[in-house]
């Protein structure tokens, strides 16, 4: 295998991704990533010198809205499958900024 | 002929006759998924009283003359990724197994204008990642064919309904091959559309720039009138494209005289199997014996579709899935420390493993130092892909080919290795990197029984074309056999 | 011999921009709604949503580019910068990074000794605000409201061009009158419609690469930015001194302190794996639309000073003062163009609106009277139907509640009296009520007359003529 992925790149892809693996699923997760890397490296036989990389398959441009008020008060329905709310709010684990 | 037997377009056709009615059908339907759907777990969610108040409402429009289309009263299946208000959307997964949408996906509001009835929510592979329909969280579907198979994924409630006619037809989505596998694997029709032709809007998104809604049916005539009625302009979807060409149903004419059909070489190399690849090719035979030009050519860059996709489709599938954290909807862990660890514990807890395992390779390709290396190589890879079929297309009107290398798999023998299930999408998808639509419609089966596909790709807004050739195809073909002969 | 230092600045405005609605959706951008009550699936990030761009939004960004002479990105893309946190409900915030919609400008500001120097802007890009986090008191948990989340935000990113508070003053004024000008914000720092963060390095005189910045959050005032901007430089400069190293940070001030601190957490990668938003598409900026942004471009302010000397008798100090704030010149605009009084505009704007918004502690952008309540109190006075003290007393009134003066003056009774007959049996009483001052006046004293001219006023409750009273006094004395 080409890609070793070590215990701090899975450490750091978790707290990236906010996910936490038990021992057993980091081993798991590090065998997996390093297979599909040594696969995705077969993208590195094209020469894709001067090729722009193309984000957006068709040549679709300029789309906008108009600046005039479309949305009335939903809070509600927006609520309703929040796990924990309170005053209207989403209640969240506290947090300092 | 029982009523569940029926075809959509038929289906609407004997409700605007009065000889039956949607409510009747709808019944008729619920009883069979009570029946049946212990074996082959096609839905998620299944609401008989909702169904049935919706196909009261929609035949009473139809007896006012509000409604007479071809779709006008008939009971349909959508696959659990699409927002349905007031009805349970899980994706298939933990993480959202009591989310109720606020709304209803713009797709699903063009069938109900065009007076669907909804019957339930399909399984799929959670968050519609994996090609068998074993990722999810809600257990595994069964190939109706034979339930030792699976289905094929991630529409794969989705095509097991079709195939096991628990439903009149069904909606599922289209990242890699989503929905032209799984009705490959249970023999029916499914069509990924050009991108931008079906609005996204309240599709529960798995890689942006690549997932397109599209039909399964029983035969390409439902195929057309279904994507007739859900593609749309939509100003709430900007990658929407605006198109006066959607009377797909105009399109259905027994006629490839002239029609320049290419078969692509790489697609018939190693690994396809035998009998696949003869049911495949005896297609192409039918089809120039009919009048269409068929030619053999080089695409190129077959593999290298895969790894490009699999690196753009988890580099947005990480940033898309970052909203599921347990704050304004889903599921939140029991207990935590702290916000931080709050976020991990609930998406730890609430994704499975085929998630989770492209969430990071998604993170991992966009993180710093490796963004230039992987993702935007990818996204060059994707233009050189285009190109090669924008090249083929100024020789062909249509690409034919296999949809998936092997009929449907046994279950559990996928997952272990994913690389190599990956590897099972190798012919569908460049299509979704091109963007292009694609249509695979049964061509035959295997010595066990199991359904063959055959896959027709045209160039972009070529819908047409490939309704045209497929119907075509099918009257060569003749009727394909149910795979639920009786319901017992 | 101690070294010498220089603190090189840096800034990241962000303007939240005055449309009606947010970036991506039709909520309302309105102040002071109840929490969530302006929100919809789009700016809570429900699943299935979809963005599309405010035209409005491109608009501003454009008008503001070309207003500090930014090269206007001819093909430009939103990216997503992904990193998790309560206020962001998608956990990804849509901005640009890679293909900003401007790049390259410059703004020009005055400095201490009277120069001119030029402060560069790297690029402005557009991005979402996120929502609003609060803390509650009484459990142990936090609240969000995402009523801002997704309103429009500009982001002006300078190059380190500045080397103290105040040019850094100095710069952000001159953003917030370029930006007020063109009515894409109204640049409130307390409101936070405009904040700063200041990226700060030091380094010692005459050294060619810069030292290692940080970055200050939380300023939201100008003396704020002052205090943080000196805090640092000490902080900074007593690191090198002692020979410890400067860590490139993102530090919070707090201002009551007078100190910042880093905000540093295990969790916070700050790697945000930026990438082009797949939902939106690409902007092209035509020649057309570029012309026509152009073409709107208002009349800034050194045109209009122009155009003020050319067009109206008003001294250059008045000039300078009005114009040097939007709203003034607003104001000064709109009343003439009612009562076409230049001058007695200019002097109800110079005097008592001044001297009442430093007596109140009001900022120019909350004025409350009208120009045609203005317009109105001065033909009152010119038309004599008031005199000038009452005039100043229904002014403050107009100035903390914008009361039209016409029905203030008539409901108080507030007209100055112009019965000659009822004026003359005043005086009268006031001569005879006071002799002694009658007396010094025959003996020559002038100034007995305005005692007396006062008791007069005093007894008419102010709304006599002084003119009349005098003339008056003067004859029956």
């Amino acid at each position: 295998m080409a890609n070793i992925i070590s215990d701090e790149t899975i450490e750091y892809v978790g707290i990236l991704a906010k996910l936490e693996l038990s021992d057993e699923e980091k081993e798991q997760a590090k065998s997996d990533m390093g297979r599909m890397l040594d696969y995705i490296d077969k993208l590195g036989e094209l020469d894709t010198t001067g090729v722009e990389p193309m984000s957006h398959v068709f040549p679709v441009q300029n789309v906008f809205r108009e600046d005039v008020v479309t949305n009335g008060d939903m809070r509600e329905r927006l609520l309703s499958n929040a796990p924990e709310q309170k005053d209207g709010m989403f209640m969240v684990p506290k947090t300092f900024d | 002929m029982s009523i569940t037997d029926m075809t959509a377009v038929e289906l609407a056709a004997a409700i605007r006759a009065g000889t039956t009615t949607s409510v009747e059908a709808a019944e008729a339907m619920l009883d069979r998924i009570e029946k049946l759907d212990k074996t082959y777990n096609c839905y998620v969610t299944v609401d008989r009283e909702k169904t049935l108040a919706q196909a009261k409402e929609v035949q009473s429009k139809i007896e006012a003359g509000e409604l007479d289309g071809p779709l006008a009263g008939v009971p349909v299946a959508i696959k659990d990724n699409m927002c349905t208000e007031g009805m349970l959307t899980t994706c298939s997964s933990k993480i959202l197994g009591n989310f109720v949408p606020m709304y209803t996906a713009e797709a699903v509001l063009n069938l109900q204008r065009a007076g669907a009835v909804i019957l339930g929510k399909t399984n799929m592979d959670e968050f519609a990642m994996g090609s068998t329909t074993e990722t999810s969280a809600y257990g595994v579907t069964k190939n109706p064919w034979n339930t030792d198979h699976v289905p094929g994924g991630s529409s794969g409630g989705s095509a097991a309904a079709v195939a096991a006619n628990e439903c009149f037809y069904a909606l599922g989505s289209d990242t890699g091959g989503s929905i032209r596998q799984p009705a490959s694997y249970c023999g029916t029709v499914g069509m990924k559309p050009t991108y931008g032709t079906v609005s996204r809007y309240g599709l529960i998104a798995y890689g942006s720039s690549l997932d397109q809604i599209g039909p399964l049916t029983r035969d390409v005539t439902d195929c057309a009138a279904v994507l007739e009625a859900i593609a749309s302009y939509d100003v709430k979807d900007s990658t929407s494209i605006e198109r006066h060409d959607t009377d797909f149903m105009s399109a259905l004419k027994d006629d490839v005289q002239g029609m320049r059909i290419g078969i692509p070489r790489d697609y018939f190399g190693d690994g396809l199997d035998g009998e696949v690849k003869d049911a495949v090719l005896k297609a192409a035979d039918g089809l120039e014996k009919k009048g269409a030009v068929v030619e053999q050519f080089d695409l190129s860059l077959t593999e290298y579709a895969i790894p490009a996709y699999y690196t753009i489709a988890a580099a947005e599938a990480s940033s898309n899935l970052e909203r599921f954290d347990g704050i304004k909807y889903g599921y939140r862990t029991e207990d935590y420390a702290g916000l931080h660890n709050m976020y991990k514990k609930t998406r730890s807890e609430g994704f499975g493993q085929e998630v989770k395992r492209r969430i990071m390779l998604g993170s991992f390709v966009l993180s710093s130092g490796y963004y230039d290396a992987y993702y935007l190589k990818a996204l060059r890879v994707k233009a050189l892909i285009k190109k090669a079929f924008d090249d083929a297309f100024s020789k062909y009107d249509v690409i034919l080919g296999p949809v998936a290398p092997t009929t449907a798999p046994k279950l559990g023998s996928s997952l272990a290795d994913p690389i190599k299930m990956y590897l099972g999408d190798i012919y569908t998808i460049a299509v979704n990197l091109a963007g292009l639509p694609a249509i695979s419609l049964p061509c035959g089966a295997d010595k066990n029984g199991l359904p063959i596909g055959l896959q027709l790709i045209g160039d972009c807004f070529q819908e047409k074309r490939l309704i045209q050739t497929a119907y075509t195809y099918e009257q060569i073909r003749g009727p394909f056999p149910m795979a639920v002969k009786e319901v017992g | 011999m101690a070294k010498e230092y220089e603190t090189v600045i840096g800034l990241e405005v962000h303007v939240e921009l005055a449309t009606k609605t947010k970036i991506f959706c039709g909520c309302s951008t309105a102040f002071g709604a109840g929490p969530n009550t302006q929100t919809c699936p789009v700016c809570t990030g429900m699943p299935g949503s979809l963005p599309v761009l405010n035209k409005q939004v491109l608009e501003y960004a454009i008008a503001v580019g070309l207003a500090t002479n930014c090269d206007i990105t001819r093909y430009a893309k939103f990216d997503r910068k992904n990193y998790f946190y309560p206020d962001n409900p998608q956990n990804y915030q849509i901005s640009q990074l890679y293909l900003p919609i401007c790049r390259n400008g410059s703004v020009e500001i005055e400095t201490k000794d009277g120069g001119v120097k030029s402060v560069g802007i790297h690029e402005i890009h557009m991005e979402e605000d996120a929502g609003k986090l609060i803390h509650d008191e009484w459990e142990d948990c936090s609240l969000v409201d995402y009523n801002r989340s997704g309103v429009p935000l500009i982001e002006i990113v300078s190059e380190p061009d500045m080397r103290s508070a105040e040019e850094v003053i100095a710069y952000l004024e001159k953003l917030r009158l370029i930006i007020q000008y063109l009515g894409a914000s109204d640049c409130k720092l307390q409101e936070g419609s405009m904040r700063a963060d200041v990226n700060l390095s030091v380094r010692e005189v005459g050294a060619r690469e810069f030292g290692t910045r940080t970055e200050m959050k939380n300023l939201n005032s100008f003396k704020a930015i002052s205090r943080a901007i000196a805090g640092e430089t000490e902080r900074q400069t007593d690191l090198i001194e002692s020979g410890e190293k400067v860590i490139q940070e993102t530090r919070r001030w707090d201002d009551t302190r007078g100190e910042s601190y880093a905000m540093r957490s295990k969790e916070d990668a700050q790697d945000y794996r930026y990438f082009p938003d797949p939902d939106l598409v690409p902007i092209v900026v035509s020649d057309e639309m570029l012309a026509d942004i152009r073409s709107r471009q208002p009349e800034f302010r050194s045109e209009k000073m122009k155009r003020y000397k050319e067009e109206y008798d008003i001294p250059d100090y008045d000039i300078e003062i009005i114009t040097g704030s939007k709203r003034m010149a607003d104001l000064f605009e709109e009343t003439m163009a009612i009562c076409r009084q230049p001058k007695k505009v200019s002097n109800w704007l110079m005097g008592e609106t001044l001297r009442l918004m430093k007596e109140k502690e009001v900022e120019v952008e909350d004025l409350r009277f009208s120009p045609e309540n203005l317009a109105k109190l001065i033909a009152l006075t010119d038309s004599r139907a008031i005199n000038s003290s009452v005039a100043k007393e229904v002014f403050e009134v107009m100035f903390d509640t914008n009361v039209d003066p016409e029905q203030y003056v008539e409901e108080k009774g507030l007209k100055t009296v112009n019965d000659e007959g009822a004026l003359k049996k005043t005086v009268e009483e006031v001569i005879a009520a006071n002799p002694q001052s009658v007396e010094d006046y025959h003996n020559g004293k002038e100034k007995a007359v305005g005692f007396l001219v006062g008791q007069t006023m005093k007894a008419m409750k102010g709304k006599a003529d002084p003119a009349m009273v005098n003339r008056l006094l003067k004859e029956l004395l």
